[in-house]
């Protein structure tokens, strides 16, 4: 439990990056935020890179600052959050991309220390969610889980028979990113360019047929799951990542997740990601600590998850809520957005780009 | 094969999955669970909604055999294709 109670008043949210084929979560949970009743302050945007979208756009984020690669060190991240929250007064962080959850977890008392609160897992339920250990996951959520192996080396893929692992498999970063493969050489390829940008062990899961339905929700720490969204993909990009879903009431993915909620003591976002396959089997194939880039149909279904998890980090109950209704259908599109040159500048020179203050003849 | 010989529980799809269907009157269907949608014609609606209403097989008939000018054979035919198109929507979809 958190030392300090927060009323949260400027927010930093992580993962600006918005490329339409593969979004992170980060813009639309500000814009989730933007929209919540129970909102009205400020918004600091959070990004790897100069061009993440979200770091630009005012509508979502009030500022945007860069952040050093989780992989450079716990001392370069604690140092610049130091920046931005002596410069933005930042008073809490939503983590929103996977990779940043270790670091985010194990420096969660460091934030605290400095006065930026956190609702998110702990050290010990991130390590349970771990990709390696589905088998362990799908037990509490009384579902299947499809057979999943570390690997470390690329001649597995060669000799992968003999172990019982036939083509087509999928073979996965234990952060992110996913390709089936068909053949020894795809397998090889695969492990070399997700291990080059996700770091070792690499994963292979067994293939499944079938179509993939999507739970979000907030534990609330103590073993309730609250306000759960179900979607079920209606277009993919070419990344596999949703362009176009609908909310589903499927009781079964349900029960699944509320049973993880309870088993883990879950605390904070979380999506739950199952396989439905033909037969009618429910194979558990992630949980992803975060909401999800999806998670604007949240509030489009009426059950805007930011207004949850701000209720949480208040310290209040949030009210019993139905699961969202089934129906709702989101769909993406790319827009462009125009940038003033001195912004970009700002960002690349300093690494934030801050409001422009209005010129004194302007104001009243 | 007649729709007389065959076992209406076999032929008739899952009654807890026809209830849960939102049925649109211009003949589009949603299925809240699996997220599909699918659309009937005139003919799919009206045999939908009795489905909905837990009728029988004969009830259906007599219904169809009623509105439509329709020989009882081609009538058996198409409400057999009909309901397995069905039957396969919600189950396979």
């Amino acid at each position: 439990m958190s030392a300090i109670m927060v009323a949260p008043n400027r927010i930093a949210v992580t993962g600006m990056n918005a490329r339409p084929d593969n979004p992170g979560p980060g813009l639309a949970v500000a814009r989730c935020l933007r929209e919540a009743k129970n909102y009205s302050g400020k918004i600091i945007g959070l990004g790897y890179e100069s061009l993440d979208p979200g770091l630009h756009l005012p509508a979502y984020c009030d500022a945007g600052y860069l952040l050093p690669y989780p992989s450079s060190g716990d001392d370069a991240f604690l140092e610049r959050i130091e920046l931005i929250r002596e410069r933005e007064q930042i008073d809490s962080m939503i983590p929103c991309l996977d990779a940043e959850l270790p670091i985010m977890t194990r420096l969660a008392a460091e934030l605290e220390k400095m006065g930026v609160a956190t609702f998110m897992p702990t050290s010990a339920q991130l390590e349970l969610r771990s990709k390696d250990r589905l088998d362990e996951l799908a037990g509490h959520a009384g579902t299947d889980a499809p057979k999943t192996k570390s690997v470390t080396e690329a001649g597995f893929f060669f000799n992968c028979g003999q172990q019982g692992w036939h083509y087509p498999f999928v073979v996965k970063g234990i952060f992110y990113d996913a390709e089936v493969v068909k053949s020894a050489e795809q397998g090889a390829a695969a492990f070399r360019r997700i291990s080059a940008q996700w770091g070792l062990p690499v994963l292979v899961q067994e293939f499944l047929e079938g179509e993939e339905i999507n739970l979000t929700a907030v534990g609330d720490g103590k073993g309730k799951m609250l306000g759960a969204v179900m979607m079920k993909k209606l277009a993919v990009t070419d990344k596999g990542k949703a362009w176009a879903g609908i909310s589903i009431a499927d009781e079964r993915l349900f029960d699944a997740s509320a049973a993880l909620v309870a088993a883990t003591q879950w605390k904070g976002p979380l999506e739950v990601e199952v396989m439905r396959t033909a037969d009618g089997t429910y194979q558990l194939i992630e949980i992803n600590p975060r909401f999800p880039a999806w998670i604007y149909l949240s509030a489009g279904a009426g059950r805007n998850l930011l207004e949850v998890l701000l209720q949480l980090m208040r310290n209040e109950t949030p009210p019993e809520m139905e699961p969202a209704p089934a129906g709702v259908i989101y769909l993406r599109y790319a827009e462009d957005n125009i940038v003033p040159l001195a912004d970009y500048e700002s960002v690349i020179m300093h690494g934030w780009r801050v409001p422009v203050p209005e010129p004194e003849n302007h104001k009243q | 094969m007649t729709l007389d010989s065959i076992d209406e529980q076999v032929i008739l799809p899952d009654p807890m999955a026809l209830k849960r269907l939102a049925v649109s009157e211009s003949g589009f269907v949603f299925d809240p669970v699996s997220g599909h949608s699918f659309t009937v014609n005139e003919t799919g609606l009206v045999i939908l909604h009795a489905l909905q209403r837990d009728s029988r097989l004969n009830d259906i008939r007599e219904l169809l055999s009623s509105d439509y000018d329709v020989d009882s054979q081609n009538l058996d035919r198409d409400l057999l294709e009909f309901l397995g198109s069905l039957s396969n929507q919600l189950e396979h979809p």
